[in-house]
């Protein structure tokens, strides 16, 4: 295993999860990493560690550097496993190590490892509270709820080095260690994945974030996040891309989401994508029978306009959209434009349902739902092609 | 007016600003937030907020 230099005497000794392929419920179809750093000067500090299976892989790309038992500061920016699952093992092997985390952290970890943390030294870090390395220094900032309460940063001003953990994080596993060398697009679609299934809840937080970066005039031409590629090439477009996404600003284009039964709902989704082409307007039709939900949700994260369609089965909603709302109503997407559709036997509550569920995130529906009873007609469909039309005049 | 603080997240509710994405109206004193308002930030209960 080998350590990769991102900066001169600054390495990459994560791990590398190849066939991770479920992620707390997150379609990990890349696979992904648990990137942990490591800064040798004239004192040694390792930032983040890897998920526990990847143990062994970490402590054998810190011994291509050091001897790990060198190392003086371990920083744990974030406390969830996947980055400090590894910790205890470290711990183990750097005796005389100080522990660095935010306050949230030091509990955090705590109640993690209860066992263990009772025996590590903690330096319990605020804003602005920095460690000098000899030639570097390290500069740490709490970023609760980005994206959890002991949520840090770590940030090398010598080296214009921001290791901000989870945030602009990518699962994307990887034979290359940076953006140019794997490519812009499928690292700009995987942020995107990462962002709208991790970090859109926490939208506002980001915003405080950029905002501190820009007042304490944070300078960096480096992002080594804890996840995925290190950003060199594009870093200005992920930064603004960031605070597109974190202000819910969206394209001007129209998802369908819907998921079928005997193909009623599917009839109509597809009369919607007609109309929608008809406008020139971009637009993708998404069933949910086929595509997991946390892609789903990137393309709801991306889309202003946002038609849903489910029939009615047992008077609810079906279960795969049942499961949609039920995760957009956590992640929260916001400033979108809706239009809700299905067919039904008898009852008709679906339509209902979702409705509700959007207007409790805040969505405005110009338009009351369509539902159409077994069978769609031609004129029932042609009435639903007003109605898109209707929606999408001045959209264009 | 007191603000309190949020134990989970740091978010600080000020009633000066209220949270009127959520319903609440600048002006509004700690008392007043409804029981079932969550934190904006992350979502916790007005049980774990603080005077600040």
């Amino acid at each position: 295993m080998q350590a990769r230099e991102i900066k001169p005497g600054i390495y990459w000794v994560g791990g590398i999860d190849w066939n991770l392929r479920n992620f707390h419920g997150y379609s990990t179809d890349k696979g992904s990493t648990y990137n942990a750093y490591l800064i040798v000067d004239e004192k040694i500090a390792l930032i983040d560690t890897v998920k526990a299976n990847l143990t062994q892989e970490l402590i054998s790309r810190i011994r291509k550097v050091v001897d790990p038992a060198r190392i003086d500061y371990v920083i744990s920016n974030h406390i969830e496993m996947d980055h400090s699952g590894a910790l205890p093992a470290i711990m183990e092997l750097t005796p005389h190590a100080t522990l660095v985390t935010s306050p949230n952290g030091d509990k955090g970890l705590h109640a993690h490892y209860p066992k263990e943390a009772c025996r590590w030294k903690f330096k319990v870090v605020q804003q602005g509270d920095t460690i000098s390395l000899g030639k570097r220094t390290l500069q740490f900032l709490p970023i609760p709820m980005v994206h959890w309460p002991d949520s840090m940063l770590t940030y090398v001003p010598e080296e214009k080095l921001l290791m901000p953990n989870d945030a602009f994080g990518q699962h994307l596993a990887s034979e290359f260690l940076f953006d140019d060398e794997i490519g812009c697009s499928i690292v700009r679609e995987q942020a995107a994945k990462y962002y709208a299934n991790i970090v859109l809840p926490y939208s506002k937080s980001v915003q405080t974030l950029l905002t501190q970066i820009q007042k304490m005039k944070i300078e960096f031409d480096m992002i080594a996040p804890s996840h995925g590629v290190v950003i060199r090439k594009n870093v200005k477009e992920l930064v603004s891309l960031y605070n597109k996404w974190s202000t819910h600003q969206s394209d001007n284009k129209v998802l369908i989401l819907y998921d079928t039964m005997w193909n009623s709902t599917e009839k109509m989704a597809e009369t919607i994508q007609l109309a929608v082409e008809e406008m020139n307007i971009p637009c993708c039709r998404t069933s949910l029978t086929t595509t997991h939900i946390s892609d789903v949700i990137t393309r709801v994260m991306e889309s202003r306009y946002i038609f849903i369609g489910s029939p009615t089965l047992n008077n609810q909603v079906l279960p795969t959209m049942a499961s949609m709302l039920s995760y957009m109503q956590g992640l929260r997407p916001r400033n979108k434009i809706g239009f809700v559709f299905g067919s039904y036997g008898w009852g008709g509550q679906a339509p209902k349902l979702i409705e509700e569920s959007l207007r409790a995130l805040g969505w405005e529906l110009p338009l009351p739902p369509m539902a159409i009873k077994y069978i769609p007609t031609e004129e029932s469909l042609d009435e639903l092609r007003t109605q898109v039309t209707k929606i999408l005049t001045g959209a264009k | 007016m007191k603000k309190y603080l949020c134990n989970a997240c740091g978010y600080v509710y000020d009633p000066a600003e209220g949270d009127p994405d959520n319903g609440v109206q600048p002006g509004t004193a700690w008392e007043d937030v409804p029981h079932d308002w969550l934190c904006p930030v992350c979502g916790v209960g007005k049980d774990e907020f603080s005077e600040e």
